[in-house]
């Protein structure tokens, strides 16, 4: 037997064996190892056979066989030919065995998953024995978790990352209707934290992984990695007899199972469309079916600022509930007079057509919009009467009374998504046996395990998850503020601002602690402080102009830690910016007063008083800062009240004088 | 960019097998002719350059062609697939299912199941019209259902183009599984692979199954109430499966996921289109043979006829009788006989009178959950 290489080497064998291939590398050893072999064999009539392979891997494989021949040495046309198809083929065998399409894909994944999962976060309980998932997304250490998750851990828990460090982090915030929790990691300032993307851009067959702790396998802190597609976008799932609600949340088939909650789901860039926190469970026990839910990122960014707040969030209701029909209409079916829908017009029986900007033909449509938007949201809403079509922008109430909220959260058992341990039965438990759970919720029993160091970042106060991080927002905001603006602290005396409107003419403004007063030629309106403030709502058709400036008075002055009640309430939209504003709320005596603060500058651009929830705000905007006695204030204001445009006023003077000196 | 990838290494892979293929075929070719060796060997150089160069020509532009995103593939399979709303509702019994359109004027390819077991069953389309379906017929043997609805010029799959598949191939599976997408929301999609083609039948102690024909076996999570009825299709979304009810094996009791092959139940589907499944025209005359089959030459005594439509259950069997040989027990409900469904008691005795006692009596009968066909032979 005698084989031969394009190199020229020959060497020759007795006996009638298979051939032996005898195989020349071509190329050095790599992914699909590539050679190419002549060998030539006595067939059993006495005449050569000649045949050529091709190899990769580990097996050859026959590429062209020459008939029997005489000759037995090896031809030039052999050679020839032999160079060409391999030259030809080559290119085309290494692209079958891995195309290098598919080599640079598989690079972008691992690339992906490397990134993403940088950002992964193992949460668990103080004693290891229980947790979830999450992700960082921002340098500071903040981020997601799933609510059902943060339950049973408490105030304090410990985070592993894929860095292989334990990580001290506490509760920030709670969203339990959303099923959102955000936390705050310590110990470093340059996490690696996950770039969220635009969730609505995701569509069905997209791929996408899921990151997260399933089973609490991550020990050594090294995250599972799930792949899957896309299996439904915009999906509405009902609370199920708990409070959590996913709505306009995304599908997939990547694997979530208990202990994924609260981790990421990234899209194949590893960017970050969702958390995940559900999945359709039966008859399997606790494990993934193909189905699991992520709460869909761009929900979770309206909560973002509100997340912040330390506070226990609420969500959105419009007052009005609605009805569809299969042809896409969807009429209101009820409507609350007590709403801010209803004093904006909206009626039984209007056909609803956008809502937030999204089209809406089915009631799912409609929770799928209002389900990701925080309590007291502003959003545009477009409903047809008699075929003319209306705009209106409604403010949205909160689905829940405060202390109702509250109230449920005792009542509520640990909700029905993955448990973090594996258990027979599904999500539709009845709630009695989810009791044993709720032992474990109580901050009370998880305080004892929180390091010395940490407790000082934790802070209990009714209607809050954590208040330290509210306080440590409304001290930054006023701050921002204060650098703006500058310092009113020592102007406790009368300020008096004059100015000119269009249509009521010369205004004079007095504001002190105990009494202001307004007045043209026309008219003038006073108010003490001593009495109730809902009851002195003048100028007539203004809303409460004046008090709403008393109170604006007095919280410049005094400060938010001596107003009253002041709490941080987060970042949401105002009328007329395309930025989200720092938002502070005070509550003196029974009103309630909002002050939007430009998150850009730091300054003050708006407020909003209301005596109670039922009747429309006063609404001040503040614009043109001047200069005036080394502090920055406005010149000119615009008040509205309703639909209504009260005032337009442009001030010419503007005194703040000091506080009398009060001899002893 | 990754299904570029796959449709460009799908391509590659096409090509080079058709390279190989032509090469060796070149080979085994060579021995049975007389011509000189160098003219052959020139002859195929020049066919393998011809194949080389044409196949990356066509292989270049396939991949031109077949740029699709995946989320468009899902796009152009979700309109032609609907809900199905029916009986049900009880724990465990879920009252809805998928199907699949595969006429332009509605009618729907589906599993057989309790949830088609009413006067109402609700078909919801990708666009969200509701409509009441009509139940054209039913093959019990593959448990599946065609249902038609008053609509035209409807997305559709044609059965006669449906593809086959290999173990490995890549699938994705459409289906209203928990019935998750309600109204206009397009029904779910999960992907994976073949992971088997095979025979249920091969294990049919261990199922709970009529199906005994060819299976795709899915690493997919299709086994999930409402999935059963929905479309298996290859990565191009073209049809290749029905995905099949719930099974589990008894043995180990996990689920099984599956799709039944569309040429295993084309024929059944044509059947039931033109009217001719399983059920004997009315137009042919029938004649009774001289020496018909009766009951008792069988072997079965049946519950007393007592009420207008009496089951045709069996009571006894007697000894040593062909029911006993086949293994019928008493409790067996007879559903058909020789391809002809029964309503009642009576019928099953007026259909045996047409069947000559020398023929092949073929019985379908219900035993608990499980339907078990026997062939009998009275002589």
């Amino acid at each position: 037997m005698t084989t031969f290489s394009p190199g020229g080497t020959t060497s020759s064998s007795r006996g009638c064996k298979p051939p032996e291939v005898a195989t020349t590398e071509l190329t050095k050893p790599r992914r699909g190892d590539l050679g190419v072999s002549c060998v030539r064999h006595a067939s059993p009539t006495g005449l050569d056979v000649r045949r050529c392979y091709i190899s990769w891997g580990s097996r050859p494989r026959l590429l062209y066989s020459a008939a029997p021949r005489l000759k037995t040495r090896a031809t030039v046309l052999d050679y020839l030919l032999l160079t060409a198809t391999v030259l030809a083929v080559v290119p085309t065998t290494w692209a079958q065995d891995v195309p290098e399409a598919v080599l640079k894909a598989e690079q972008q994944r691992i690339e992906a998953v490397q990134r993403a999962t940088k950002s992964a976060v193992a949460v668990f309980t103080a004693d290891g024995n229980g947790g979830g998932s999450g992700v960082v997304i921002s340098p500071d250490g903040y981020a997601l978790t799933n609510f059902h998750v943060v339950v049973p851990v408490g105030d304090y828990m410990q985070c592993g990352m894929a860095d292989g460090q334990l990580y001290d982090a506490v509760l920030v915030a709670i969203d339990p209707t959303g099923d959102v929790a955000m936390i705050k990691l310590f110990g470093r300032d340059d996490f690696p934290a996950a770039e969220m993307a635009d969730s609505d851009d995701v569509q069905v067959g997209d791929w996408c992984f899921a990151v997260g702790n399933p089973f609490l396998l991550a020990t050594n802190f090294q995250p599972t990695v799930t792949y899957g597609i896309v299996s439904g976008t915009h999906r509405y799932q009902f609370p199920a007899g708990t409070l959590l609600e996913y709505t306009d949340c995304l599908q997939t088939d990547a694997a979530i199972n208990p202990g994924n909650s609260g981790g990421p789901l990234f899209n194949a860039f590893g960017q970050l469309i969702g958390v995940n926190g559900r999945g359709s469970f039966e008859k399997r026990g606790r494990v993934n079916v193909g189905l699991g839910y992520a709460i869909s990122i761009n929900q979770i960014k309206h909560f973002l600022g509100h997340l912040h707040s330390g506070r226990i969030l609420d969500h959105a209701t419009l007052g009005a509930t609605v009805a569809d029909d299969e042809d896409g209409h969807v009429t209101v079916s009820n409507i609350l007079d007590s709403s801010d829908a209803y004093r904006r017009g909206l009626r039984y029986d209007d056909e609803l057509v956008s809502f937030a900007g999204r089209s809406i033909t089915s009631a799912n449509d409609f929770k799928n919009v209002l389900g990701i938007y925080p309590k007291g949201w502003r959003v545009p809403l477009a409903y047809l009467r008699d075929g003319e079509r209306h705009e209106i922008h409604v403010r949205l109430a909160g689905v829940h009374a405060r202390e109702e909220l509250l109230q449920k959260l005792k009542e509520s058992p640990v909700p029905g998504s993955p448990k973090e341990q594996p258990r027979p039965g599904d999500e539709e438990k009845k709630p009695s046996e989810d009791k044993p759970d709720e032992g474990k919720s109580h901050p009370e029993t998880e305080a004892k395990k929180v390091p010395e160091e940490f407790t000082q970042y934790i802070e209990h106060r009714n209607g809050f998850a954590n208040y330290y991080f509210n306080k440590l927002n409304r001290t930054r905001v006023w701050n921002a503020f204060h650098d703006a603006a500058g310092e009113f602290l020592e102007l406790k005396g009368s300020w008096t601002l004059t100015g000119q409107s269009a249509d009521k003419g010369t205004l004079t403004l007095e504001l002190s602690d105990t009494a202001s007063r307004i007045e043209n030629e026309a008219s003038q309106v006073e108010l003490t402080a001593d009495k109730d403030l809902a009851e002195q709502l003048g100028p007539v058709g203004s809303g409460g102009m004046l008090a709403s400036l008393h109170l604006w008075r007095r919280m410049l002055v005094e400060g938010p830690d001596r107003f009253g009640d002041v709490v941080y309430l987060g970042k949401a939209p105002v009328p007329g910016r395309e930025q989200l504003c720092d938002i502070l709320v005070g509550t003196f005596d029974v009103v309630e007063i909002t002050f939007a603060f430009d998150p850009a500058d730091g300054t003050l651009v708006r407020l909003e008083m209301a005596p109670d929830s039922d009747v429309d705000p006063c609404e001040i905007e503040f614009f043109d800062y001047r200069e005036t006695s080394g502090r920055k204030v406005p010149h000119r204001l615009r008040v509205q009240h309703g639909d209504q445009l009260f005032l337009e006023l442009e001030l010419q003077e503007v005194q703040l004088t000091e506080a009398e000196k009060v001899e002893a | 960019m990754s299904n570029w990838v796959d449709t460009v290494s799908i391509g590659l892979w096409n090509c080079v097998k058709s390279i190989q293929c032509c090469v060796l075929s070149t080979q085994y070719a060579v021995p049975g002719t007389r011509e000189p060796s160098e003219t052959r060997l020139y002859r195929s150089a020049i066919l393998t350059f011809a194949l080389l160069g044409s196949a990356l020509v066509a292989n270049q532009s396939h991949a031109a062609n077949e740029v699709q995103s995946f989320s468009s593939t899902v796009g152009s399979v979700q309109p032609k697939m609907v809900k199905l709303y029916g009986a049900g509702g009880l724990r465990g019994l879920e009252a809805y299912q998928s199907g699949l359109l595969i006429s332009a004027d509605g009618h729907i390819l589906t599993v057989w199941s309790y949830v088609l077991d009413t006067d109402e069953v609700t078909v919801v389309l990708n666009d969200g019209r509701r409509f009441a379906a009509e139940i054209l017929g039913s093959d019990p043997r593959l448990e599946i259902a065609v249902l038609k609805v008053d609509a035209t010029e409807l997305p559709h799959f044609e059965l006669s183009s449906a593809v086959e598949l290999q173990a490995g191939s890549r699938v994705l599976a459409f289906s209203n599984v928990f019935a998750v997408a309600t109204g206009n929301e397009p029904v779910s999609v999960l992907h994976g692979c073949v992971s088997a083609n095979t025979k249920l039948s091969a294990r049919r102690g261990a199922y709970v199954t009529t199906y005994q024909g060819s299976a795709y076996v899915l690493d997919a999570m299709t086994n999930n109430p409402g999935a059963a009825g929905g479309a298996l299709t290859d990565r191009q979304g073209r049809l290749a499966g029905l995905l099949g009810k719930e099974l589990r094996n008894s043995l180990d009791n996990t689920w099984l996921n599956y799709a039944m092959p569309i040429p295993e139940l084309d024929a059944s589907v044509g059947q039931i289109l033109s009217g001719t499944a399983r059920v004997r025209s009315e137009m042919a005359e029938r004649r009774k043979p001289i020496e018909s089959v009766d009951l008792t030459s069988l072997g079965i005594v049946l519950v007393p006829n007592v009420v207008a439509k009496t089951p045709a259950y069996i009571d006894r069997i007697l000894p040593d009788s062909p029911a006993h040989e086949t293994g019928l027990q008493p409790d067996d409900l007879i559903l058909f006989v020789n391809d002809q469904v029964l309503n009642s008691s009576k019928q099953l005795r007026s259909e045996l009178e047409y069947i000559d006692r020398i023929d092949e009596v073929r019985l379908l009968v219900q035993r608990g959950q499980e339907l078990i066909d026997v062939s009998l032979f009275v002589e």
